[in-house]
């Protein structure tokens, strides 16, 4: 068993994911990360997988991979997603079964998968990625909002099915945050939601980085089914 | 395919099954075999340790001989007699599986 943690990072490529892949090899960690498309970046450390986390087998192999090269797993952030701002009347239905297979059956896929590793050492730390959407109910965001939710619920419960095998899971909910899933999205929608925080401005991927590492880290042992909102809903 | 022999395939399930017993502190009466009862009425594990020993097999089918398979997919999950009941069973599931998948 290799000596250095080992992270896992869906959704790697960009935004926020690739601050926290950059953020755990500071750290120290072997970062293993994945997305649909090459990473389009290196680093010493890092290991990109082409993978969509939709997908069972994919998501198999990849898991299986690092448990094979590594021998460990420590940490698994489920990062991966997607955006979709639009009327529920103007929302295709395709546009719901995406949200809901990239972040519900992707967090499932890749938790499970993830947990049958980190349950041989007892220990382990799952962080999913939720939003301020789902507090603040906000218009427009029907299948968006939906999909979090769900992943809020699937985190309560893994908290408690994995717990016996010392396996935390917890969730992070970013309030709107400085990254490419933004850039489409109107400025004037965006004063909007920050208007209903308590804190009336942008989140910065440091934000969303700190949190993580502070549910990661071994002392948060005790932390696990809590959902981190950010920004003060 | 690869080629599993089924003797082979139960003396995996009895290491692993022996394994989980120790991990969770079980204990078995006498030394396991194909006839072993593993879940159930009898059987040597409770709903835990069958989630432990379904995991431990999957990793040990990986390991040594490639194979990724899924063994709680939802057809053993909602078969009447659950495949998981006995040693022998879970190989005879499992020699299914191989075959569908990487036949």
């Amino acid at each position: 068993m290799g000596d250095r943690p080992v992270v896992f990072v869906t959704g790697s490529r960009s935004g926020l994911g690739r601050a926290l892949a950059e953020h755990f090899l500071r750290q120290g960690y072997a970062v293993e990360g994945c997305s649909r498309s090459p990473a389009g970046w290196t680093a010493d450390g890092y290991v990109h997988h082409e993978a969509d986390v939709t997908d069972e087998v994919a998501v198999s192999r990849v898991v299986l991979d690092i448990a094979r090269r590594h021998d460990r797993l420590d940490v698994a952030i489920n990062n991966a997603g997607g955006a979709s701002m639009n009327h529920a009347l103007l929302t295709p239905v395709a546009t719901l079964d995406r949200l809901l297979a990239t972040h519900v059956r992707g967090t499932f896929l890749v938790s499970r998968e993830c947990a049958k590793v980190m349950q041989r050492r007892k220990t382990g730390r799952i962080v999913n990625l939720s939003s301020v959407a789902v507090p603040l109910r906000l218009e427009g965001e029907a299948a968006y909002g939906t999909a979090k939710a769900a992943v809020e619920h699937l985190t309560r419960v893994l908290a408690r099915e994995f717990a016996p095998f010392g396996i935390t899971c917890n969730a992070v909910a970013p309030a709107p945050t400085d990254t490419a899933l933004l850039r489409g999205v109107p400025p004037k929608k965006i004063e909007t939601i920050l208007g209903r925080l308590a804190l009336h401005r942008m989140g910065l991927p440091e934000d969303v980085v700190h949190v993580v590492n502070f549910l990661t880290q071994p002392a948060s042992a005790c932390i696990t089914g809590q959902i981190i909102y950010l920004g003060g809903p | 395919m690869p080629v599993v022999p089924r003797a082979e395939l139960v003396a995996l399930l009895v290491a692993a099954t022996n394994d989980v017993l120790d991990t969770i502190g079980g204990e078995a009466h006498a030394p396991l075999d194909e006839t072993s009862r593993l879940f159930g009425e009898g059987g040597l594990l409770d709903s835990m340790g069958l989630v432990t020993l379904v995991i431990d097999v999957e990793q040990r089918l990986h390991k040594r001989y490639a194979l990724a398979l899924h063994l709680a997919d939802e057809r053993a999950m909602s078969r009447r007699s659950s495949p998981f009941r006995r040693i022998d069973t879970l190989a005879d599931y499992i020699l299914t599986l191989i075959s569908e998948h990487h036949g």
